[in-house]
């Protein structure tokens, strides 16, 4: 029996059962459900064509939220790629210290998210730490959480925090592949700090510039447990991105075509990151 | 000395990194004599006392927060290692008919966030029983279910596959073993390595999850940690001493993995490989 040329497919049906059940399926139901209309009888749905995406289009909540996913992806993106890069490049050098600076760094990336939002929910108190720190400057007291002018970078500067150690690591094995030589070389020309890795670092590691871009803005689409645990997506929506808005019109309004056709965007959106980071920079993890 | 501004540099941003939960561990730490809003704010409790801990551990069910996690994130790993090694390998190993529209189906989930497919997911979970309203062991297996596999782990193990010389198989064929034997006895063994990546990976995952068990769960006692701490804070509302050491408290279990395990994070050699 497991010799036949049934083999192959034993020992991959209990794989395909689950990402048929809880991936294909699921994703071919999003799709249909953007179609449906549950207003009238949540049990008894009734087709609605395209006004699922009409309703979203015609909807200024759904363009703050795009908006709002936006900025995340223009504030954490550029900053998760560039600033753990930096660190990287710092700690590999030969320094004493270097296993527990990373524990250090990378000690956020472990972390619950919960927790991680809970404690910065407490260092952003309106007579928070943060706010003395703000004071003691001679400014006026912020309302991290609590103005919609800066809820949405209250939470972003959480996921930066959350992602540094994480892009680090990434980097640090990248940097490793760089051969010595070049740098010797560099020595030997007498280039400081800064021409040495413009000239060998970053061109060397651009492939893993790229993939850090790429990951960190997926991830940076799927943002949720931040915005739940500081600002439910408030206050007025400042800090409501796409994931939390599927949510909150899903779960909590059971508007489940419109959260469908939102969550079809969001399929478009992410699939196109996924493919440009699949095709371009991860071909050699999967052997493409 | 010349080194010596990289220094001041890492200090500084490993002190940014863990001053969150210092600060989270100060106020934990601090008796109700002691203003927890005071300016200048003070890192060290004036009035120092454990009883916050105690307090919310009489009134919170952490161990059985920890048991529920144990469960999930144990299942989740178990059932990762086993489907992924066993999809791996006949990705790596075997010749078949659609084997290239496997191989792209399974990198298609990839692309497919849970975020954007939740909704149904959870419709199916309830269609299934899978919840815990029908009973507590349904709860588990529909926690768990959901994230049962993923094409990282797959990939992974047939990566792990690929790398192990054919003769290996073929001492295996001539000493008269079928493809499940082969499989079992010579092939897994060579992959423990990444065997032991993808659990640890997993686990983390499993372990932070907080999205689909705040969907799924109805039952305080089925909380897991994350649902549970996030709890705190409706339940203790703005006791920050209470929601302070509730906090560290469930963080306590994963510093423990994180550092016994420290090697498999930070050594850089299982680049990529917490989820995406």
């Amino acid at each position: 029996m497991y010799n036949s040329k049934y083999a192959p497919y034993l020992f991959l049906l209990p794989a395909g059962i689950i990402l048929a059940v809880f991936f294909f399926l699921p994703f071919f139901q999003t799709v249909w459900l953007s179609f449906l209309d549950y207003s009238a009888d949540i049990y008894n749905p009734a087709f609605a064509g395209f006004d699922n995406y009409i309703n979203l289009f015609k909807n200024p909540v759904f363009y703050k939220v795009l908006w709002n996913t936006f900025i995340y992806l223009f504030v954490a993106v550029p900053i998760l790629a560039i600033f753990p890069l930096f660190l990287a490049v710092l700690i590999n050098q030969k320094i004493r210290g270097v296993t527990l600076y990373k524990i250090l760094i990378y000690l956020p990336v472990i972390v619950s998210i919960v927790v991680a939002a809970i404690a910065f929910k407490w260092l952003y108190a309106d007579q928070g730490i943060l706010n003395y720190v703000v004071t003691s400057l001679g400014f006026n007291s912020i309302g991290w959480l609590t103005d919609p002018k800066y809820a949405l970078y209250s939470v972003i500067i959480v996921t930066i925090w959350k992602g540094i150690g994480y892009y680090m690591i990434i980097y640090l094995a990248a940097l490793m592949s760089v051969p010595n030589e070049l740098y010797e070389a560099c020595d030997i020309d007498g280039a400081n700090f800064l021409t040495k890795h413009l000239t060998v670092t970053i061109p060397h590691i651009m492939p893993t510039i790229a993939l850090v871009t790429t990951i960190s803005a997926i991830s940076a689409m799927k943002v949720f447990a931040e915005i739940y645990v500081m600002t439910k997506g408030g206050p007025l929506n400042s800090s409501k991105t796409i994931v939390y808005y599927i949510y909150e019109r899903a779960f909590e309004n059971l508007d489940l075509g419109f959260a469908s056709a939102m969550a079809v965007v969001l399929l478009v959106i992410v699939m196109i990151f996924s493919l440009i980071n699949i095709f371009c920079f991860e071909r050699n993890k999967y052997q493409l | 000395m010349k080194k010596l501004p990289t220094h001041l540099i890492l200090i500084f941003v490993s002190l940014l990194s863990i001053f969150p939960f210092i600060w989270l561990i100060s106020t934990s730490l601090k008796g109700n004599s002691e203003n927890i809003f005071a300016y200048p704010p003070q890192i060290i409790p004036t009035d120092f006392t454990w009883a916050n801990y105690t307090g919310v551990w009489d009134k919170v069910n952490f161990i059985g927060y920890f048991i529920n996690s144990m469960i999930v994130a144990g299942g989740t790993v178990l059932l990762n290692l086993i489907l992924s090694a066993m999809a791996g390998y006949p990705l790596a190993r075997m010749e078949f008919k659609g084997k290239k529209v496997t191989f792209f189906a399974i990198l298609a989930t990839i692309m497919i966030p849970f975020q954007a497919i939740m909704l149904p997911v959870y419709l199916i979970t309830l269609k299934l029983h899978l919840v815990d309203s029908v009973n507590n062991f349904a709860g588990f297996i529909g926690l768990i279910m959901p994230f049962a596999v993923s094409a990282f782990g797959i990939f992974l193990m047939r990566q792990a596959f690929l790398g192990i010389p054919k003769e290996m198989e073929e001492a295996g064929i001539v000493d008269g073993c079928n493809a499940f034997q082969i499989f079992w006895k010579i092939l897994l063994p060579m992959v423990k390595p990444s065997l032991a990546v993808l659990a640890i990976f997993t686990f983390i995952g499993s372990w932070g999850e907080f999205l689909w068990p705040s969907i799924v769960l109805t039952k305080e006692a089925m909380y897991t940690l994350p649902v549970g701490v996030n709890n705190l804070q409706g339940m203790f509302s703005s006791n920050w001493r209470f929601i302070a050491a509730g906090s560290i408290l469930s963080t306590i279990p994963i510093l423990i993995f994180f550092l016994a395990m420290q090697r498999y994070f930070i050594s850089g050699e299982n680049e990529g490989a917490v989820k995406g």
